[in-house]
């Protein structure tokens, strides 16, 4: 690649958050159909890294270079909109669009006066023809708030190229796709390349990494660690420069199964959007054991997501904890009695960005004993609880009082997971629960799923990443349409059956064509 | 030369207090401009306007007897504007209180003397609070919402008082005026000094700032009203009853509105009418909004939009400047402030323009 031209330059750029370097002179290059992956632990400094280039924040130090006509010139720091003119495109792990808009409609905001009579069919037809060069596919009529997760993700990219970008930059865009749907963009990030255009893309994902990118750049606590042409690199150096160690695999042991713990019995969920209806479910968790969810996602995983976690009831069929019948959806009384709920949009439904990483450590609790008497915070038990649980999970952040906005994306999850496993919970609901997380993290929190298990909590896990199933499950379960399947112990298993029963295909029909 | 705006991550508590003060003398600076076009000399006028709000222990008097039911609304919004209640009725909150001090303290009930006047602020707590509950009940089960219900609620209930003190109400010995009997003695504020206007609701006005401050930061209920109005999901999955939360935070809101009416009749008028109120309910949104919602910050805003009042009444008596320069200047600090924020968002980055790409 280094003999096309480079369309990107960064230059030691160094940004400091009070007494925290989130950058560390980075220097870095991006050539012309290049595509760079950029790694790094969680906190690495990445997202603030991509937020300079795009001018949402201004380094202290070092400065952009973008590649305009006749040679490299210096983008003013600090201005998205010199960013947008000189041809960088981002697209935001949160997306930015406007739900109630067409598809067309916020590819062209912001680009054109609003009321442009006319000019829809231009704009059309050049939105047309980047789908045609790309491969893009998606409907651009229809609402944005009607679009999955994935159709959001094109527009972005859309919108982005509509603007005429030489660089895209995309930040973690598969923590929220489903396998498929992560193919699907790569093939469109591969054509882009092989079209011209520069791509920075970062990911926790090192096989996607070794399978679409060209070259590696590896982050480590905010300096460079290394950088490799991806056609050399394997798993294990890449590890090696993210964390300097190699990360150890986590063993899982046989389960030894208890009592059923937790019980859906022939529950169904209607009149809930958002792929959360259920028909007729039969689900058990049992005390010691790790149950895997599968599906494609808007499935109905969001509905037993919702169920277990204590905002939705049974239209129909009974709920179970410790065999008492559950009635009233109550999140509190099931945190009280030892059930730990992991949403699945950590910044959503997780934290409370504006309050303390303290405050959100204590929030499931803050009625309890443990954190206040007759009404009164007991803001010293709360602070040694979030300093304690900082330290176990390795939360990086400047301190109790940190807002929880400041936190890197891996490290929210990493609070999430302190706050809801720290107590010992019997039923544990881990929905997606490494999403985001640097592959050093990811194992961790594999070790802490399974420590768990063994201590005799009962597990549901859901994940659309099999690997991480077939890492921590002792059973399947699949869901498809609403309806979940038994798919056995996972020992005698193997993907293809799985793969099959995610397309709705009964498990004897996938005993057969497996 | 160029100037940019950078996002800031942070900003720091001396830096809000000097944006705040900045906000202010701006927009001093800025009303100097009609005074000058007035033919006067503004620093003239400002310190008449001083004189008058704190020459003396009359004015002082009359400007805190202003800011009294001023910090009580104003507290009304910022507790309310927290949680992302918007509560624009406290107008009609305030005269439901006052109402209801009237109703219980014009000798139809018979109490010991001790506890009337706990009875009456009582009273006028409730329904003050009742008349924000409703609201947000409607808002909870209908989806409806409440800036609209809050807003016309406080025409329907003027409309109601005037209704209430031309008939049932009506003192017989008003010698025609439309008020309402009056207080008994026992029902009264007690006035902090004598000859002097301010009365004991001025304490109370201070006390409820204090307990709402407290409460913001040592208590549950404040803990769950800020995990309420900064994201209604996450404190939703966490387990925090957002809706028994959001009705807390309405009957404390409208309670405190409610307050700022008892104080009205039971501390100044002595008996109720239709003019009760200049507005005080509108301009405690003003209030809220300069102290940037902080509990203490309203009281000391309370006391600067009373002192702009008052100073701005005796100022125009003394030069024929209009009055209604008060309303200038607080509608030009509030500008002002709105201005500040922003620059608490973002901060003014000056440096050489690079080439533009
Ligand atoms: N505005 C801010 N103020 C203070 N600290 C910040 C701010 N933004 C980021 N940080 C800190 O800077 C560090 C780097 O954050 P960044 O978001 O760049 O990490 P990242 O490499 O993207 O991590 P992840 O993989 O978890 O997304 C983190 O420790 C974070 O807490
Ligand atoms: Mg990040």
């Amino acid at each position: 690649m280094t003999d096309t031209p480079v369309l990107l330059s960064l230059s030691n750029i160094t940004k400091r958050f009070g007494a925290l370097t989130a950058n560390d002179s980075i220097s870095l290059d991006l050539h012309r159909g290049e595509i760079l992956a950029l790694l790094g632990e969680n906190g690495a400094g990445k997202t603030t890294l991509m937020n300079i280039l795009f001018g949402h924040y201004v380094q202290d130090e070092g400065d952009v270079r973008v590649l305009g006509n006749g040679g490299l010139r210096a983008l003013p720091p600090g201005s998205p909109g010199a960013a947008l003119r000189a041809g960088i495109g981002m697209v935001h792990q949160h997306f930015t669009l406007a739900e109630n808009l067409s598809g067309l409609a916020n590819i062209r905001l912001g680009t054109e006066p609003l009321v442009s009579f006319g000019r829809e069919g231009a704009a059309r037809a050049k939105v047309q023809k980047i789908i045609a060069e790309s491969g893009l596919d998606v409907d651009l009529e229809r609402r944005v708030a009607d679009l999955t997760v994935g159709e959001k993700q094109r527009i972005e990219i859309l919108k982005a190229l509509y603007r005429d970008a030489k660089v895209l930059i995309l930040d973690e865009p598969t923590a929220v796709l489903t396998p498929q749907e992560a193919e699907g963009l790569f093939a469109v990030l591969r054509r882009l390349a092989a079209n011209g255009l520069g791509v920075i893309f970062i990911s926790h994902k090192l096989g996607e990494v070794l399978a679409v990118s060209h070259r590696i750049l590896v982050l480590r606590g905010g300096k460079t660690a290394g950088e490799l042409e991806t056609a050399v690199a394997d798993r294990r150096a890449i590890a090696d420069l993210m964390v300097g160690k190699a990360v150890a695999a986590v063993v899982r042991t046989p389960a030894n199964p208890g009592e059923v713990l937790f019980a859906l019995e022939d529950v169904s969920l209607h009149g809930a959007g958002g792929g959360r209806a259920l028909s007729g479910v039969h689900l058990t968790l049992r005390a010691g054991e790790v149950v895997g969810l599968a599906g494609v996602s808007g499935n109905g995983q969001s509905g037993i997501a919702a169920l277990i976690s204590g905002l939705a009831v049974p239209t129909s069929g009974t709920m179970r904890l410790y065999g008492d019948t559950v009635t009233r959806p109550d999140p509190r009384a099931l945190v009280a009695k030892g059930v730990a709920r992991m949403p699945e949009d950590r910044q959503h439904d997780g934290v409370v960005g504006t309050m303390s990483v303290a405050d959100n450590i204590a929030i499931e609790e803050v009625r309890s004993g443990a954190f206040s008497r007759m009404g009164l915070l007991d803001r010293k038990a709360m602070r040694e609880r979030a300093a304690s649980a900082i330290s176990a999970y390795d939360v990086r952040c400047q301190g109790p009082d940190a807002e929880a906005r400041l936190l890197s994306g891996g490290n929210v999850q990493k609070l999430i997971l302190a706050r809801v496993l720290e107590r010992g919970p019997r039923v544990i609901l881990a929905n997606q629960p490494t999403r985001g997380l640097d592959v050093g993290a990811q194992a961790e929190v594999h070790r802490r799923i399974l420590a768990a298990r063994d201590r005799g909590a009962a597990v549901l896990v859901i994940s659309e990443d099999l690997d991480e199933l077939f890492a921590l499950a002792d059973r399947f379960v699949v869901v498809h349409a609403g309806e979940l399947q038994d798919a056995g112990p996972s020992d005698g298993l193997d993907r293809g059956t799985i793969g099959l029963m995610m397309a709705g295909q009964g498990p004897a029909a996938a005993e057969l064509a497996s | 030369m160029n100037v940019r705006l950078e996002p800031r991550e942070n900003a720091s508590v001396g830096l809000r207090l000097c944006v705040s003060l900045a906000a202010g003398v701006a927009a001093l600076l800025l009303v100097a401009i009609p005074v000058l076009l007035a033919g006067r000399s503004p620093l003239e006028a400002y310190a008449l306007m001083i004189q008058g709000a704190f020459g003396s222990m009359f004015a002082l008097s009359e400007t805190l007897n202003r800011a009294t039911p001023l910090i009580l609304t104003g507290l009304a919004a910022a507790v309310a504007f927290r949680a992302k209640l918007w509560n624009i009725g406290a107008e009609g909150q305030l005269y439901i209180g006052a109402l209801a001090a009237v109703c219980v303290g014009s000798g139809l009930l018979q109490l010991p003397p001790a506890l009337m006047l706990p009875t009456v602020m009582i009273a006028g707590f409730l329904a003050g609070g009742l008349m924000m509950v409703i609201p947000a009940v409607i808002k909870q089960r209908f989806g409806a919402d409440e800036v609209v219900i809050t807003l016309l609620l406080n025409f329907v209930v003027i409309l109601f008082i005037q209704m209430l003190v031309e008939g049932p109400l009506k003192d017989p010995l008003s010698m025609g005026w439309p008020q309402s009997v009056p207080l008994i003695a026992e029902a009264k504020l007690p006035k902090l000094l004598p000859r002097l206007r301010m009365h004991w609701g001025l304490i109370v006005g201070v006390v409820a700032a204090l307990a709402l401050w407290l409460m913001v930061r040592k208590t549950v209920l404040g803990f769950e009203i800020r995990a309420v109005g900064e994201n209604k999901a996450a404190a939703r999955f966490a387990g925090i009853p957002v809706d028994a939360t959001m009705l807390k935070v309405a009957l404390i809101s409208g309670g405190l509105a409610g307050l700022a009416g008892v104080g009205e009749v039971a501390g100044v008028k002595g008996y109720l009418s239709a003019d009760l109120s200049p507005g005080f309910g509108y301009s405690g949104i003003v209030v809220a909004m300069l102290a940037g919602l902080s509990p203490i910050g309203t009281v000391l805003a309370a006391l600067f939009v009373a002192a702009v009042f008052v100073g701005a009444d005796s100022m125009s008596r003394a030069t024929g400047i209009s009055s209604y320069i008060a309303d200038l200047v607080v509608a030009l600090s509030l500008l002002c402030v709105l201005v500040g924020s922003f620059f608490l968002r973002f901060r003014l980055r000056f440096g050489q323009q690079s080439v533009g790409a």
